[in-house]
């Protein structure tokens, strides 16, 4: 019933999609290789800044037409930036795949008005202004850039208000004709998509794109961990981060790292739920991996109560030794299959998310995998996979950093 | 439409309802399970109760303790959640449709048979109390629940948390005697949406549920709300802006007008809020207005934070366009909301858990579910000419406004006619 379909325009711009003619909707996506690690220092945040620009206007629209058009496909369209992507998407119904496909490759050519770039200043600014009221008040971008020093996976998405007020039009300009080269980017779709159709549109609209070189380093990051403490006497919680080295996207063994990050720190049921969640030690507390580009981290989060933020440092590294030397259960690991196969069945039912699936996948570069593929992927995964993987990324060598009102928490020993 | 949408449902002699949406071409299923023990039945000196009952229901019951039953939910790959509104308090979860009745018998296990172990009171007291805890550093939602607060009076305007005053004085008696009171079948909905064969499925919840012996209804006192305006001093960066004003619950005829204007407003990239405040001015990253309905009441919801040098002028722009919206709307503004309206419909109609949402929202509303069909032809329906008659009987006006940051904010006379 569903069927991957790809196809390179003579100027490297690579079109994709899953397509299956039963669903009721259709998905679509620009990919673009940017992020804030192609940024350079003093222009941090323009990958982010120039994803809101996007929807700010062309030659052909202004900015008010193109949010008028979005709105009169009855589109449900978005926009995200990473440290390795920038994806601009919007949902539709079938019958409007071509008006949706020429209106996202305009808008992918943006003008870059200095009135409207001003105002959108201002927008982002507002941006960064709430996010630093909000848990983790900065904290996740301080320990990004503490755990990977001086490596470009370090730079904060968003940027700073000072490097942001900083940015002018001619500035993004240059960035742009550095990155947004067609063979940088993809056009991916799922749904009810008639694909060679997608293929004449994107040949019409995106063909003319000039291509040029837009590599990346990917150097491996040099990790580092150490202990720091941010103090933020308004907060009423403790947080507690932790980054440890993971697999990159590409590594083998990432399919194993994420079973063992389900059982040790998943939501429910796993081994931080009960030393945490089940007592009301923490309010909150997890782990997940950010995969990279040639590098990798696993994140480990508490949010608790201060008075036990010592406490639960301690009892963290407690648990990371112990499951380190004693590795999981079978049953532990069969219970995560089973939990993780039904995810994805859940998540492959919307359209959507598998549109994001496949950019996503052609962002790594590794060979298209199918729900099925992936679901069999984990289910392929042994216990001593999983035990390796837990010897391999020492959840207990980390960068550790708190935030909150405790002024005189300690590294846990 | 896509396909015919198949509504089901069954009226139990216990008054418990199900109701089911068949959606066979998944290989998911998703349930809700509202029961009629919202936080509007906290006694008002044990505030919290509904949710830390909740919470005590979920350490074991019937044969499994606390570990085996989550052990059991990982085992059938359930994505499961619970929460407690004023009305209700909630059980839902989604997984392959072929795990389902199985969850649907732990869940009833739980509803009927809850072990309340004395040794596991004090973990879910302090489960509670960080709730609490947390919603301090939350600082939007801060905002929003004193305004619901303001504007619904007690008990319907409470938040289900409670305090930890409230909380520290709750015992296993009165968790119990909540259960006992509470927990009834006669307002229950049991929702369920994807793949399944119904005539097993009213067996199977019949066949768990069924004996589950009614009760009455506790009576609850309301107290008048005081809409003032108020003003919470924190030090943030940014100053949050919360607004409710006067709209018509989801039961009433004119329910579709009042959307539609709301949609207006807030649906969509070219919405007036977006539009005016964040676009032209760039004064905020979010605005927004959202409807939200009790059985007999209703308010629209507007929300924007900014920082305090702009957030006067803010709140002036957000009161000029809510004034603005009961002179009237464009021919333009309503086609596009129908044609989102129409596409957004359409989306919901591949999530499982959406609709198992939705439809047992209907039913608590209405006694029914309004199928797809017919709020679309009701969307459709609407013309400018009518929307903008219910706009100019029901304008907005008698604005709540409550505001969260470093500087209290000047509210106008003529928008706080209420105070």
């Amino acid at each position: 019933m569903t069927s991957y379909r790809q196809h390179e325009l003579a100027n490297g711009l690579t079109v994709l999609a899953e397509c299956n003619p039963q669903a009721y909707t259709s998905a679509f996506g620009f990919f673009v290789k940017a992020g804030s690690r192609d940024e350079h220092k003093q222009i941090g945040g323009v990958s982010h800044f120039l994803e809101h620009m996007v929807f700010k206007g062309t030659p052909n629209r202004t900015a008010e037409q193109v949010n008028l058009e979005l709105d009169e496909l009855g589109s449900n369209s978005n926009a995200r930036t990473s440290e390795e992507s920038t994806i601009y998407h919007a949902a539709v119904l079938p019958e409007f795949q071509t008006q949706i496909v020429e209106l996202l490759s305009d808008t992918m050519r943006p003008s870059l008005r200095p009135e409207d770039f001003e105002t959108e200043k201002q927008v982002i600014i507002e941006e960064i202004k709430m996010y630093a009221d909000q848990p983790p008040y900065g904290g996740y971008e301080r320990i990004m850039e503490e755990f990977f020093g001086d490596h470009p996976l370090g730079q904060s998405v968003l940027g700073t208000t000072e490097t942001v007020s900083a940015m002018t039009p001619d500035q993004m300009m240059a960035y742009f004709q550095q990155r947004y080269s067609p063979s940088n980017i993809a056009l991916a779709a799922s749904g009810n998509i008639d694909f060679d159709l997608l293929v004449k549109d994107a040949e019409n609209c995106c063909g003319s794109w000039e291509r040029f070189d837009a590599s990346r380093s990917v150097q491996k990051a040099d990790y580092r961990s150490g202990f720091i403490s941010m103090h933020q006497p308004v907060s009423s919680q403790q947080y507690i981060l932790q980054l440890a080295p993971g697999p990159a996207f590409s590594d083998d063994d990432r399919f194993a790292a994420r079973l063992m990050n389900t059982i040790v720190g998943d939501d429910s049921g796993s081994r931080m739920y009960w030393e945490f969640l089940d007592s009301g030690a923490a309010e909150s507390a997890g782990m997940g991996g950010y995969e990279f580009d040639g590098s990798g981290s696993i994140m480990t989060f508490i949010c608790c109560d201060p008075d036990r933020a010592q406490e639960n440092l301690n009892r963290l590294l407690k648990l990371q030794r112990d499951v380190k030397a004693n590795g999981v259960t079978q049953r532990e690991l069969d219970l995560a299959k089973r939990k993780v196969a039904s995810h994805i069945v859940l998540a492959s039912e919307r359209t959507e998310t598998r549109m994001f699936s496949v950019g996503s996948q052609w962002l790594t570069g590794l060979p298209y995998l199918t729900a099925s593929e992936i679901a069999a992927a984990y289910d392929a995964v042994t216990l001593p996979q999983v035990n390796d993987a837990l010897e391999k990324w020492t959840l207990e060598t980390n960068m550790t950093l708190v935030v909150g009102p405790c002024e005189d928490l300690a590294a846990a020993v | 439409m896509p396909q015919q949408q198949t509504i089901l449902s069954h009226q139990f002699p216990n008054g418990l309802t199900l109701v089911a949406q068949s959606m066979p071409e998944l290989e998911s299923a998703a349930f809700s399970i509202s029961i009629p023990a919202g936080c509007r039945y906290d006694p008002s000196d044990k505030r919290g109760l509904a949710n830390f009952a909740c919470e005590m229901l979920l350490r074991g019951s019937g044969d499994l303790t606390n570990r085996q039953f989550v052990e059991a939910l990982e085992f059938n790959g359930v994505d499961h959640s619970s929460s407690v509104s004023v009305y209700n308090t909630n059980f839902g979860g989604a997984m392959l449709a072929t795990h389902l009745h199985d969850t649907l018998r732990l869940f009833a296990t739980m509803l009927l048979d809850p072990l309340f172990p004395a040794d596991q009171l004090e973990d879910g007291r302090q489960v509670c109390l960080m709730e609490v805890a947390s919603l301090e550093d939350e600082l939007a939602q801060r905002a929003i629940m004193e305004l619901r607060s303001r504007y619904y009076g007690d008990p319907d305007g409470r938040s289900s948390e409670g305090s930890f005053e409230s909380l520290q004085s709750i015992t296993m008696d009165d968790i119990r005697s909540f259960h006992q009171q509470h927990y009834r079948p006669d307002e229950t909905i049991v929702s369920v949406a994807g793949k399944f064969d119904w005539d097993a499925l009213r067996d199977h919840i019949g066949s768990l549920l069924g004996d589950w012996e009614s009760k009455p209804a506790a009576a609850v006192e309301l107290i008048e709300p005081t809409k003032q305006n108020y003003h919470i001093d924190f030090p943030s960066e940014q100053t949050h802006i919360a607004i409710a004003y006067p709209a018509l619950p989801y039961r009433s005829e004119e329910y579709f007008l009042n959307r539609g204007s709301v949609g207006v407003l807030s649906d969509g990239l070219s919405s007036r809020l977006f539009t005016e405040v964040r676009e032209k001015r760039g004064l905020c990253y979010t605005v927004s207005a959202s409807y939200h309905s009790l059985r007999d009441r209703a308010c629209v919801v507007c929300y924007s934070s900014t920082t305090k040098e702009r957030a006067q002028e803010t709140l002036d722009v957000l009161i000029e366009q809510l004034t603005r919206l009961g002179n009237g709307i464009e021919a333009d503004e309503l086609r596009r909301l129908q044609i989102q309206v129409r596409s957004s419909l359409i989306m919901q109609q591949e999530s499982c858990r959406a609709r198992a949402s939705a439809i047992a929202g209907d039913w608590m509303h209405l006694g029914r579910v309004r199928t797809l069909d017919e709020i679309s032809d009701k969307i459709n329906g609407l013309t400018v000419e009518s929307v903008n008659q219910f706009l100019a009987e029901h304008p907005p006006r008698d604005f709540v406004v409550v505001t969260l940051g470093a500087e209290a904010l000047e509210s106008h006379r003529d928008i706080v006619s209420a105070t």
